[in-house]
């Protein structure tokens, strides 16, 4: 079984010198995996993290009642972009233990994709709030399970969603939908620096 | 399928490590930090370092190893530190500064519209 793992790896070209970091936060069921899998150019494989008493330095047990190791699993998938650079899509839970351990993982990141369905829109509140938490860029994606279509106007409301924060639509199981929502958010990141960028070229303004 | 480490006895983990159960506050590996072998697999390696060796003979990513070798990350990252200070890998860090460099971004924007 190992081995036919081994020979079903699709190897990166030995140039590849640049992992980059996409997350899809989301509840269970919302069709992380499917996303993942829809553009990714290997298998999505799991793997999981552990946060135990002896790994104190770096985590704080606080507040996790009761609990001496957490363990959350995720999975990933990948695109080769270039010679150079490679992006690793990970799916990842949006319940409350896993954000004991996003610094650890995910660090770094790029930005994210909280995938939403919008007949459990209340699933989505913890992981925005977490993301606004870490300063981690994001969009959101409406995963289309074919329930009642709700207007934009709608789902941010439900949200809470800064204006400021793209909102699309998509089905997870279509590749070039899911392709849109990756480069919908790329460019938001890339939008968002240029302004930054921008911003501070500005002299400072006196305050009077 | 199961799930990497799970449902193994923490005595298996305990003696992969030798009983380190993370690679310290100067961890220098990232999730997809690129891990390439520089030698060939020796006889009496531990078969963990062995397959690491084996599985990076192409530039693969940390998280890539922990899947295949069904270990927690935090583990695999104890077992490349291992290799990385005996020159058997190289290691080839995400640039951080990425982030927020508008040519990378777009980089990355040209790589997923030729998708």
């Amino acid at each position: 079984m190992d081995s036919a793992i081994s020979e079903a790896r699709t190897p990166l070209g030995a140039q590849a010198d640049n992992g980059l970091k996409i997350v899809v936060v989301g509840g269970f069921g919302v069709g992380k995996t499917t996303l993942v899998r829809s553009v990714s150019e290997i298998r999505p494989l799991n793997t999981e993290e552990t946060m135990t008493q002896a790994g104190e330095h770096v985590d704080d047990l606080t507040g996790v009642r009761g609990k001496t190791a957490t363990t959350v699993a995720f999975d990933f998938g990948r695109i080769t972009l270039d010679a150079r650079n490679v992006l690793y899509l990970f799916g990842a839970p949006g319940q409350e233990r896993f954000w004991f351990l996003w610094d650890r993982l995910f660090s770094g990141t790029l930005g994210a994709v909280v995938l939403v369905d919008t007949r459990r829109i209340d699933d989505s509140w913890y992981a925005i709030d977490r993301l606004e938490h870490h300063g981690t860029p994001f969009i959101v994606a409406c995963n289309d399970f074919g329930g009642p279509r709700y207007s934009h106007d709608e789902v941010r409301q439900a949200l809470d969603l800064d204006p400021r924060v793209p909102l699309v639509d998509c089905d997870a199981r279509s590749r070039e939908s899911c392709k849109q929502v990756l480069i919908t958010l790329v460019e938001h990141l890339k939008n968002q620096y240029t302004g930054q960028a921008a911003r501070s070229a500005l002299p400072p303004q006196e305050l009077v | 399928m199961t799930r990497p480490g799970r449902d193994d006895a923490p005595d298996r983990l305990y003696t992969i490590t030798g009983g380190r159960t993370s690679t310290g506050p100067d961890d220098p590996f990232d999730l997809v930090t690129l891990v390439v072998a520089e030698s060939d697999p020796v006889p009496g390696m531990q078969s963990e370092h062995a397959a690491i060796l084996r599985m990076t003979r192409f530039p693969t990513a940390v998280v890539e190893i922990s899947a295949e070798l069904r270990l927690p990350v935090s583990i695999t990252k104890v077992l490349l530190c291992d290799l990385l200070a005996a020159g058997r890998v190289s290691a080839r860090h995400p640039r951080t500064a990425a982030v927020y460099d508008p040519d990378i971004l777009e980089q990355v924007l040209v790589g997923l519209r030729n998708l």
